[in-house]
């Protein structure tokens, strides 16, 4: 008996080794180990004999069954090594055919100009507020210490929609307006668009996109107006960033200046962005005329408050270098996707 | 305002490089343009004389000319100009020599322009005699003689022959073009720059020369009588005469400064009143005292209907509320405009009256417009001046015509000033200009600043009082006084701080939504474009909605560009469209892009008050893929994320911008959103849009009120689910989405989720019907679902389509 076992395994031993694939090696497991085998017969032929020999025998043949197993085991892995390594190679891909399009969107350039302004002043702790695009002369001129005789005022200047309602030319008419609303203190930002009688060119455009601050609060001076707008050079442009105050002239400001930020491109070296000069203009600012305070209800003996201004298209076409100022209106797809 | 730095030097004796002076007038106040340096680029340029012309044997257009440049040979040099003479002197360019130019029509080139020797038809030329142009000054500066040709030199000069015309001339000079803020008219005159200038290096200053010898018995009044008939409109009227007045050419060096701040030389009467008027900003004007009937100057307003020539030969009609100039008879010069051609100066003037007189900008601005002419005067009328200004500027002009030899002076003048300006006195607190500073500056240096600036000082302690001088007419509160001295200290000089304000940040769910919305759209790939916010009357109707509609009620503006931008859009999608139209026609094969923007609609409730303004979103699509249903794949899963759910979409077959048989309306509830569709056929070829192009425009102030995103967890399921696959054979008139309302109605209580999976029409499926098959998901939160209870439920939802639609199962 042990002998046929032995010769069992023998068996098992070389046909396995002649065996090339898992199907191959999956009948041998049946011929080997499957009910009707050999190995099965044996042991299901165990009930005549007695209690020792069975005993004896079982073990034997359990072991025989065990490395038969182990053998198969083993046979398996590598047959299943082997196909997959031959699957491998017939999936093999190149790997520098281009990718599938995936084709995210892209904002539009002033908006992600603006949204990387607001967030900026969003972490210099400022609120937005939003206002009408179209708005009363008193918002727009009046309340802001404009003179009566402005030539910002003509027809030839301002869109009007009626003789007091007009297409506002700035967004500073919505300081007056949070002015009016807001709990003191407060520091926002108000984007929007604004609309000035220009013929489209290159550099013109009838509309355009403004950010305002405002600042207004008991002891604000011309030193935190100076720092501010110097935080948010640095935070917009670059920590080397320089800024320079030129003293300026706006009706809602007094002192008021003009802000230049040293050249992001050159660094202030001098180049065809800063038209060599190292400088950039690219805000106004003041600190607000007690006029206008009042017209916002607010008293300007109590309170002290800074505005700024900033063009978007101004900003977008300075970073991304764009020449022409109608390209953000004419929304060619093949301009906008190149802001991905 | 063009500032020679020379002639600036005649009041502020400065002696800084040209840099160092722009850098530090921009820091103190006076913001520049440009630098631009004249007798810069000029080699081997001298003076000449011809001294004989002749013929060209070849060319009747060019002359030869022997021209002495003081050595013992002449130069010939050959030139095409007509307005050369024997005996003239002019600028030559010799062999080699360098120009700034431009030359020859050409355009100015970096560096100057060289001229050398060479033939012209055969003839040698050995140089070039040049035009004022060639040398740099602008055409409209060139003096009148020489305007057509070679710059024809002041003769009496006394300029050395072979000498270097740079330095015979002194040409050598920078001019500074300041940019003057309209709160500083005092600036358009070369003295309020040289108080700036003054006060800006320290330096003091010296005021013009303005006292004549004029000797004689009779005075200005014996000669004419002054009346302001409207004084409200004139401050005040200052007239000199000028008997035996000699008309001439100005000597060079007046000429050259006229030149370089950017004027024409005319002749030495006229060329006077513009260095004056340079020189001090009042503008002055001179009448020939023949014209002016009964020698009466009378200030008073015109007659409506009234017709005037005025010195450019146009017939301009005026109206009573025009400020005129009036001898005894009739109008002579609309006040602060333009004088009439009825009493011009001409060659035979022998005796002139100088008006030197203040009238009010508003009105010379209000006559300006209304007859469509400006003028150097009405400009600076406009902008305002000082009325104390008009006798020393007269005076001023005495004294160069004495200086000149271009007449008499005749003692006195007549002033007419019922209401003398005096200088006002403000008030100021030290500690206050400290305040909104931010700095702790000394009274005394306060004191110092303002002074340099030629405000008066007083008071003690913090009350410092201010007096200006009255040609400062923008200095009149505190807060005015603060930037007076916070330029002259220096803005650089201020320090930094940050503000310490307390505030709570507010966010906006406006802004918030918007920019969330952006996000989502562009991350299922779609550009965000802009488009402007004033359109076209015709747009709405021409994307194919009805006349009547309320698309089609505009907020119009008085002033439009053109009819083009002449109303505020009402809805995006014509810009969307015209959006579309213009990336087909330059070939973009694939548009997915999005706008969201203010519309605006007339106030209904109260039509004095502002318009409504709506944001409203537009989507727009074409390219190869894309149908509506990628449309609608995109709206509901923008709003899904923003957390509007219970959408639905109910067909639309009369708006015209869509096809009828593929449009919706996108609905929440009963609440419309929006509409969507694709692109009527008639609308894209009319547009040039690609076949199946396709929009929506959603109402996005109501997404903003609905949107929800909040977020809040729901645990994962705990027990299993059991689905169920239903094809459902229905006729072809059945919607889908209705079919879904069915499901969902009957299934409520354990159906958690429905979803379409296939529509088939085609053989196995008779005529007029079509199979529709969805997978159902039942699913209880608290237990395991029994076969029996979902049988019985699946059964209730079947019999509910059965019998609403008339569905019967079909084998899948």
């Amino acid at each position: 008996m042990q002998k046929q076992l032995n010769s069992i395994l023998e068996k098992a031993k070389e046909q396995l080794i002649e065996v090339t694939s898992v199907e191959a090696t999956e009948e041998i497991r049946v011929k080997m180990l499957g009910k009707k085998s050999e190995l099965t017969q044996i042991l299901k032929g165990m009930g005549k004999l007695s209690p020792e020999e069975r005993k004896e025998l079982g073990q034997a043949a359990n072991s025989v069954r065990t490395q038969i197993e182990e053998m198969l085991d083993q046979k398996f892995k590598e047959m299943k090594e082997m196909a997959q390594n031959l699957k491998f190679a017939t999936e093999k891909i190149d790997v520098t055919e281009p990718g599938k399009k995936m084709n995210v969107g892209v904002k539009h350039p002033l908006t992600i100009t603006l949204n990387e302004i607001m967030n900026v002043f969003k972490s210099m702790g400022y609120s937005i507020v939003e206002g009408p695009e179209i708005d009363t002369v008193h918002y727009n001129f009046d309340a802001l210490n404009a003179p009566a005789n402005h030539p910002s005022r003509d027809m030839s200047d301002t869109f009007y929609i009626t003789q007091d309602m007009l297409l506002r030319t700035h967004t500073s008419p919505d300081e007056v307006r949070t002015m009016e609303t807001k709990q003191l203190p407060f520091k926002v930002v108000i984007p929007g668009r604004c609309f000035r009688y220009d013929t489209p060119d290159a550099t013109h455009s009838p509309m355009f996109n403004q950010v305002e601050g405002l600042v207004v609060d008991e002891g604000i001076t011309m030193a935190d107006l100076k720092g501010t707008l110097d935080t948010f050079a640095k935070l917009m442009f670059g920590p080397e960033t320089k800024t320079k105050f030129r003293p300026h002239h706006f009706p809602f400001t007094e002192p008021s200046a003009e802000v230049d930020v040293s050249c992001f491109k050159c660094g202030g070296k001098g180049c065809n962005v800063c038209k060599g000069s190292g400088w950039i203009e690219i805000l106004g600012c003041g600190m607000t005329h007690p006029n206008v305070l009042r017209a916002g209800g607010i008293d300007p003996e109590k309170y002290t408050a800074f505005a700024f201004g900033m063009g978007v298209e101004r900003v977008a076409m300075l970073k991304y270098g764009v020449d022409d100022i109608r390209l953000f209106y004419e929304n060619d797809m093949r301009f906008i996707n190149q802001f991905k | 305002m063009l500032v020679p730095v020379s002639w600036l030097k005649d009041y502020v004796n400065i002696d800084v490089n040209i840099k160092e002076f722009c850098d530090k007038m921009i820091m103190s106040g006076s913001n520049l343009e440009t630098a631009e340096h004249f007798g810069e680029n000029i080699e081997n340029v001298v003076i000449g004389k011809i001294e004989k012309i002749e013929k060209h044997p070849q060319a009747d257009k060019l002359v030869i000319c022997k021209i002495n440049v003081g050595g013992n040979d002449l130069v010939q040099i050959v030139t095409g100009a007509s307005n050369v003479f024997e005996g003239a002197i002019v600028p030559v360019a010799l062999d080699g020599a360098l120009v700034p130019g431009p030359l020859h029509g050409k355009p100015k080139e970096e560096g100057g322009t060289r001229i050398n020797s060479g033939k012209l038809r055969g003839v040698d030329s050995f140089g070039m005699l040049c035009s004022a142009e060639e040398l740099g000054f602008a055409d409209k500066v060139s003096p009148l003689a020489s305007r057509e040709g070679i710059w024809i030199l002041d003769s009496n000069a006394g300029f050395e022959l072979g000498k270097s015309i740079v330095e015979a001339m002194e040409l050598d000079d920078y001019v500074v073009d300041f940019e003057i803020t309209p709160n500083r008219p005092d600036c358009l005159a070369m003295l309020g720059m040289a108080m700036e200038t003054s006060a800006t290096f320290q330096v003091p200053m010296v005021r013009p020369e303005i006292k004549c010898e004029c000797k004689g018995e009779k005075t200005a009044q014996d000669y004419i009588s002054v009346e302001i008939r409207k004084p409200e409109l004139c401050k005040r009227y200052t007239a000199r005469i000028i008997t035996d007045v000699k008309i001439e050419q100005s000597p060079w060096w007046l000429q050259k400064r006229l030149m370089y701040a950017g004027m024409r030389p005319i002749n030495n009467i006229v060329d006077i009143t513009n260095f004056v008027m340079l020189e001090y900003g009042q503008p002055l004007h001179a009448f020939d005292i023949e014209t002016v009937a009964d020698r009466k100057i009378i200030v008073d307003t015109a007659v409506n209907g009234q017709k005037f020539i005025t010195l450019d030969n146009k017939e301009r009609e005026l109206t009573d509320t025009m400020l005129m100039i009036n001898d005894g008879k009739e109008p002579i010069a609309i006040a602060g405009v333009m004088g009439g051609i009825n009493s011009e100066i001409s060659g035979s003037t022998n005796t002139v009256i100088l008006e030197s007189a203040n009238f009010l900008g508003d009105s010379v601005r209000f006559t300006s417009k209304k007859i469509g002419l400006r003028t150097e005067a009405s400009g600076r009328y406009e902008k305002g001046i000082d009325p104390n200004l008009c006798e020393e500027a007269a005076d001023r002009f005495c004294k160069l015509v004495e200086m000149l030899g271009a007449g008499k002076v005749v003692p006195g003048s007549v002033d007419v000033y019922p209401n003398v300006e005096k200088p006002q006195t403000y008030s100021n607190r030290v500690s206050r200009i400290n305040k909104v500073l931010g700095t702790g500056l000394s009274r005394e240096i306060m004191e110092d600043y303002l002074k340099r600036l030629g405000i008066e000082v007083g008071g003690e302690g913090d009350i410092l009082l201010a007096t200006p001088p009255t040609v400062r007419q923008d200095l009149k509160i505190e807060e005015d006084f603060v930037e007076e001295i916070a330029r002259i200290h220096g803005y650089n000089n201020l320090p930094i701080t940050i503000p310490r304000s307390n505030v709570m940040v507010e966010t906006s769910k406006s802004w918030q939504i918007r920019e969330l919305t952006r996000e989502l759209m562009c991350g299922m790939g779609l550009n965000e474009i802009q488009t402007y916010s004033f359109v076209s009357p015709k747009g709405v109707t021409g994307i194919g909605i009805d006349e009547d509609a309320w698309e089609n009620d505009f907020v119009k503006l008085l002033n439009p560009l053109g009819e083009d931008t002449s109303v505020m859009r009402t809805i995006l999608m014509p810009n969307m469209i015209e959006v579309m139209g213009r990336n087909a026609a330059r070939n973009v094969t694939e548009v997915k892009a999005y706008e969201i923007g203010n519309t605006f609609t007339p106030n209904m409730i109260n039509p004095e008050g502002l318009p409504d303004e709506q944001l409203s979103m537009a989507v727009g699509l074409y390219g190869e893929g894309i149908d509506f249903f990628t449309l609608k794949g995109i709206v509901c899963e923008l709003l899904e994320n923003l957390g509007i759910r219970n959408l639905s979409f109910e067909a639309e077959a009369d708006y015209g911008v869509y096809h009828p048989g593929r449009c919706a309306r996108v609905l929440v509830e009963d609440n419309e959103l929006g509409i969507m569709g694709e692109i009527h056929p008639n609308i894209s070829e009319k547009y040039g849009l690609p076949k199946r192009s396709y929009a929506c425009e959603l109402m996005f102030d109501k997404i903003i009120n609905m949107a929800h995103v909040e977020k809040y967890y729901k645990p994962l399921p705990k027990y299993p689910s059991s689905s169920r696959d239903i094809a459902l054979l229905v006729g072809e008139e059945i919607l889908v989405g209705d079919l879904e309302s069915i499901i969902k109605e009957a299934g409520k209580e354990l159906l958690e989720c429905v979803e379409l999976f296939d529509v088939y029409r085609g053989k196995q499926v008779q005529e007029g019907k079509k199979s529709v098959a969805f997978a159902l998901t039942y699913r209880a939160s608290d237990r395991t679902l029994t076969d029996e209870e979902v049988n019985k439920i699946h059964s209730k939802v079947l019999e509910a389509l059965n019998e609403k639609t008339d569905a019967v199962l079909r084998e899948i």
